[in-house]
């Protein structure tokens, strides 16, 4: 039965207002300490807010009529599975529901005749193609630990997943920067100046629908980072703390490498991550063995 | 200041064309996005999607090649938006005066709303000239009517 009466109830409803804010905020650090970086003062850290607001008052040009029934998609699934994260729910229902709003964005980037938002889309089905097998079997991983695909199973896991899923999280950076769309896989768009594909997956979005698709991609980051503050899991600021370290090593990967081909995408992300994982559960079980 | 107009003035996104000028002034445009000038600290980012961007740089002198190109780029571009016309060649087509292949300045195509002088255009002057674009988009966001 649902407790109304109590505060803490209501927590996973402001979890879930407030992520895009502060996916929109990370994306307002990640900016800052990159121009850092890079010997530059860089942008404010509302800047994403500044970009998104512009960009909904801007005259709506819409490639076809249904792009924006699938910007909104695209938001709208990253939202629900950080709602699925927020209430404690199943991890692979919130990975499924993650890949529907990917699919979202793909379904609407192949409905133009634009070539470069074509390759665009075809290259983020290559970089979901990467990521989504790892998330997976990261899910299995801590299925391993906890006995349950349940987000509220973790909660109640008195030991941090770090300590015995050591390899797990080191196996989520490259998922992070294929996620974050990331050097050296930034293949399918990229935020900074080095165009390639004018702008990839996301060529034929402008006004309130790239706004949109804005909004759905800072939820993801706020979605992923939830996800690793899961593995500090009864201690939740320790989480985030974690969290924040894999986003800053995420930041200078990106600042070190130059883009590579989607080819050295699929073959880095499953070979570290499937052998990282998978090294992992083997030793989860042996020890298990050894203990009994 | 109302929040869309203050959000405008704070993201100009910008879009270069090179409409067949030396590189002279294209190399320029390109040093303002260095860490020396870093004009990404005003939250200008040259964006390369004409679909996204408010502000378009031209460079070169407008000529029949390629006034179509110029043409569709600014009609892809949606409201509001300002054009920056930079360097001599692009603001009056400057030495190629009479050229039989040229049509002169850039505002014999599409209308511009700031003129940059400079042979080449320093980048000191050509965010400059972006601040004075902004000044524009101010005056439409309010309503007001320009051009």
């Amino acid at each position: 039965m649902v407790d109304y009466m109590n505060p803490l109830t209501y927590i996973p409803i402001l979890l879930v207002v407030l992520a895009p804010i502060i996916g929109g905020l990370l994306m307002g650090i990640d900016r800052k300490l990159t121009a850092r970086m890079q010997n530059r003062m860089g942008p404010p850290i509302i800047q994403p807010f500044y970009d998104a607001i512009k960009l909904w008052g801007k005259e709506p040009f819409i490639a076809s009529r249904l792009q924006p029934v699938l910007a909104f998609g695209y938001f709208g699934f990253s939202v629900a599975a950080f709602a699925l994260l927020a209430f404690g729910q199943d991890m692979l229902l919130m990975i499924f529901t993650v890949a529907a709003a990917d699919l979202c964005l793909v379904a609407s980037a192949f409905n133009s005749k634009s070539p470069y938002s074509n390759i665009g889309a075809r290259r983020e089905l290559l970089a979901m193609m990467a990521y989504e097998p790892v998330m997976m079997l990261v899910a299995v991983s801590i299925f391993f630990v906890t006995g349950s695909f349940m987000v509220s199973a973790v909660l109640q896991n008195a030991t941090p997943l770090l300590t015995l899923l050591p390899l797990v999280v080191i196996a989520m950076v490259p998922v992070l920067v294929v996620d974050m769309k990331k050097s050296p896989w930034d293949v399918s768009t990229s935020s900074h100046a080095h165009q390639e594909l004018v702008r990839g997956v996301y060529t034929e979005f402008s006004g309130y629908t790239l706004a949109l698709v804005e909004l759905g991609h800072w939820t993801k980051l706020a979605l992923m980072m939830g996800f690793i503050s899961l593995f500090w899991a009864p201690n939740l600021i320790v989480g985030a703390a974690l969290a924040f370290a894999l986003f800053f090593a995420v930041l200078v990967i990106d600042n070190s490498y130059p883009r590579l081909d989607w080819r050295s995408m699929v073959k880095n992300t499953w070979m570290l991550g499937f052998l990282l994982v998978i090294a992992n559960i083997v030793g989860l079980v042996a020890r298990a063995v050894i203990m009994a | 200041m109302k929040t869309m107009t203050k959000a405008r003035l704070k993201s100009p996104w910008v879009l270069h064309f090179d409409c067949g000028s030396c590189n002279g002034c294209d190399i320029e445009i390109l040093a303002a996005l260095t860490p020396k000038f870093d004009v990404e600290r005003f939250g200008i980012v040259n964006i390369g999607d004409p679909k996204q961007s408010d502000v378009l740089l031209v460079t070169g002198p407008a000529n029949k090649r390629n006034q179509r190109v110029l043409k569709n780029l600014y009609d892809q571009m949606p409201q509001p938006k300002a054009v920056i016309a930079i360097g001599e060649c692009a603001c009056t087509g400057a030495m190629f005066h009479n050229c039989p292949n040229t049509l002169g300045g850039v505002d014999k195509v599409i209308p511009v709303d700031v003129y940059v002088p400079g042979c080449a255009a320093r980048p000191e002057s050509i965010i400059d000239g972006v601040v004075l674009a902004l000044a524009k988009l101010q005056k439409v966001s309010e309503g007001e009517k320009v051009n």
